[in-house]
């Protein structure tokens, strides 16, 4: 009936720190009854792994200073980079850009899951409201959300309100989809003995519906998060006069590769920070699920 | 087949449920009547698709009957009510919640003072052992504790009426024996009315003072067969020879019925 269910993973749990997903003592001999599980994999302490992770991020920077010394057209290496962004960090291009890009994303992205979360659950819990909703949800989930920009530049002008908006639709649009899915799927027997110890409709909204499907929510926002930044960017490309798009495409009209290279990685880390700190606050949320 | 007494707790009338499953109607219960006095513990058994599950349902409140009706206490079934306690086979423990919390979460409904909810909390985690696991997330207890916090759960309500379906089927034989063993004690201290689904035929004589042996398709009532071994039961009772009689005899009724097509109508 509903072909919503393509978009968002059902119980993905990709990224999961390794401490979250241990059910079973580490030490061994400390449960002797669950010691005798086969193991799929050996496990790497923490500091292991984050030693590889270094290693590995210094190999590639040393890879593409090797590129840059000898010599490939117009790639700057890693110290021509550093430099540059340390003059941006100095007039206060960089923080002034990363504010603005920022300031979109956020702004865009709370709007979207603010909204995205009531209509998920209104889809999820009433047919009628999913019928409703849920031609409009798939269509626009199958318009890319920077395809909507001409739209709205001729609309609404130039002006911070037409960025924000596409941002707002690339996050709701996630994050509506991910909820909708979390409340069809919450388990019926768990609704059944909410009932049976005496909960209303309402109640089992409150104490069943909404902390079962907290889980899709915030996989949802995760993934929501992720399309809103990726749509920053690209708006700001299109069409801005501040961000970190607006850096990249300023540089690019005079042929300043050092610019572009500070904003992509100022992108990646950034993205990478925001999706961490979500990723936090969904182990924190969600550490009463059963991990594989 | 339908024993009548004044004081029936749970009575079941003409019960009748079908479901439609795509373009088929399918009759899970035709024409149940039972009479469950107060405080009696009742085992329903019989092959899969009987309606066994159904009946309990019909009795929860969880169902609507497509004919007759099932009365508690006198008066029709409308909807699930905390008198009646529902102790699932899948345990369905709230996986957000610490043991404590899951069990005192049917008296935050009810509205009970937090000092008063402590002190019946902590009553029924001792009663099903668990004192020491209520901080505990249900990821973090085995099945018969989890199934155990459970039971502390639909008792913490005070209900009158006990329903369980399967509670014991995902347990490995050890700890179901020791599961029983304990409802029987706990039953003794705190009597209440109970109503137990089973597939094990063993369980069904253990536990019961009268075993409902369905059959299938349409799901009705097979047989009733009275279990008079006195409580408290241990396990030595079943290894005497009236506990070993009763259980050939609802053993032969669950597993040699007439053949369910063409023979319904034959009694």
């Amino acid at each position: 009936m509903s072909s919503a269910d393509t978009s968002v993973p059902r119980r993905e749990r990709t990224g999961t720190p390794p401490a979250a997903t241990a059910t079973t003592p580490s030490t061994p001999g400390a449960g002797s009854t669950k010691a005798r599980q086969p193991r799929r994999e050996k496990k790497l302490s923490k500091s292991a792994m984050l030693a590889i992770n270094f290693g590995s991020v210094a190999a590639g920077v040393g890879l593409w200073a090797l590129l840059a010394g000898i010599g490939i057209q117009g790639l700057p290496g890693p110290a021509e980079v550093a430099t540059r962004a340390g003059e941006m960090l100095a007039d206060g291009t960089l923080l002034e850009s990363i504010g603005a890009s920022l300031g979109r994303v956020l702004t865009g992205f709370l709007l979207g899951s603010l909204l995205a979360i009531p209509v998920g659950f209104l889809m999820g819990w009433y047919t009628v409201a999913r019928g409703i909703i849920e031609p409009y949800v798939q269509f626009f989930r199958t318009v890319p959300p920077l395809a909507i920009i001409p739209l709205v530049m001729v609309t609404l002008g130039i002006g911070e309100v037409p960025r924000i908006l596409v941002i707002f639709l690339a996050a709701f649009l996630c994050c509506v989809v991910s909820t909708f899915q979390g409340v069809v799927g919450v388990d019926k027997t768990l609704i059944n003995a909410a009932r049976v110890l005496g909960a209303n409709s309402f109640t089992v909204f409150l104490r069943v519906v909404v902390p079962a499907s907290s889980p899709f929510i915030l996989v949802g926002m995760r993934i929501g998060l992720g399309a809103a930044w990726a749509t920053v960017v690209a708006a700001e490309l299109l069409a801005a006069q501040s961000g970190l798009g607006f850096l990249m495409q300023q540089a690019q009209l005079f042929y300043d590769l050092p610019t572009i290279f500070v904003s992509l990685i100022c992108i990646g880390v950034l993205g990478l920070l925001m999706d961490r700190i979500l990723l936090a606050i969904e182990a924190r949320l969600t550490r009463w699920q059963e991990r594989r | 087949m339908t024993i009548h007494t004044d004081t029936a707790m749970i009575r079941f009338q003409d019960l009748r449920q079908e479901f439609v499953l795509g373009n088929e109607t399918f009759t899970a219960l035709d024409g149940v009547n039972l009479d469950i006095a107060d405080g009696e513990f009742v085992t329903v058994v019989g092959p899969s698709g009987c309606g066994k599950s159904t009946m309990l349902n019909a009795a929860a409140g969880l169902l609507d009957p497509t004919g007759g009706q099932v009365l508690v206490d006198n008066r029709p079934v409308t909807g699930p009510s905390p008198r009646t306690g529902v102790i699932f086979q899948q345990y369905a423990l709230f996986p957000w919640l610490t043991v404590r919390k899951n069990v005192e979460f049917g008296l935050e409904l009810k509205k009970v003072p937090a000092a008063e909810r402590r002190v019946i909390v902590d009553h029924y985690l001792e009663l099903v052992g668990l004192t020491r696991f209520a901080e505990a997330l249900p990821k973090e207890l085995s099945g018969g504790m989890k199934q155990r916090c459970a039971i502390a759960r639909a008792y913490a309500v005070n209900p009158e009426i006990l329903l369980m379906d399967e509670p014991f089927g995902a347990l490995d034989a050890l700890t179901r024996v020791h599961m029983q063993e304990q409802l029987l004690e706990t039953w003794l201290k705190e009597r209440r009315t109970v109503l137990f689904v089973t597939h094990d035929v063993d369980e069904a004589v253990y536990l019961a003072s009268r075993v409902i042996v369905m059959a299938a398709r349409p799901g009705r009532i097979h047989k009733v067969i009275p279990v008079d071994l006195p409580y408290p039961r241990t396990a030595d009772i079943r290894l005497t020879d009236e506990y070993a009689k009763l259980r050939a005899e609802v053993w032969e009724s669950v597993y040699h019925q007439p053949a369910a097509h063409g023979a319904d109508d034959q009694h």
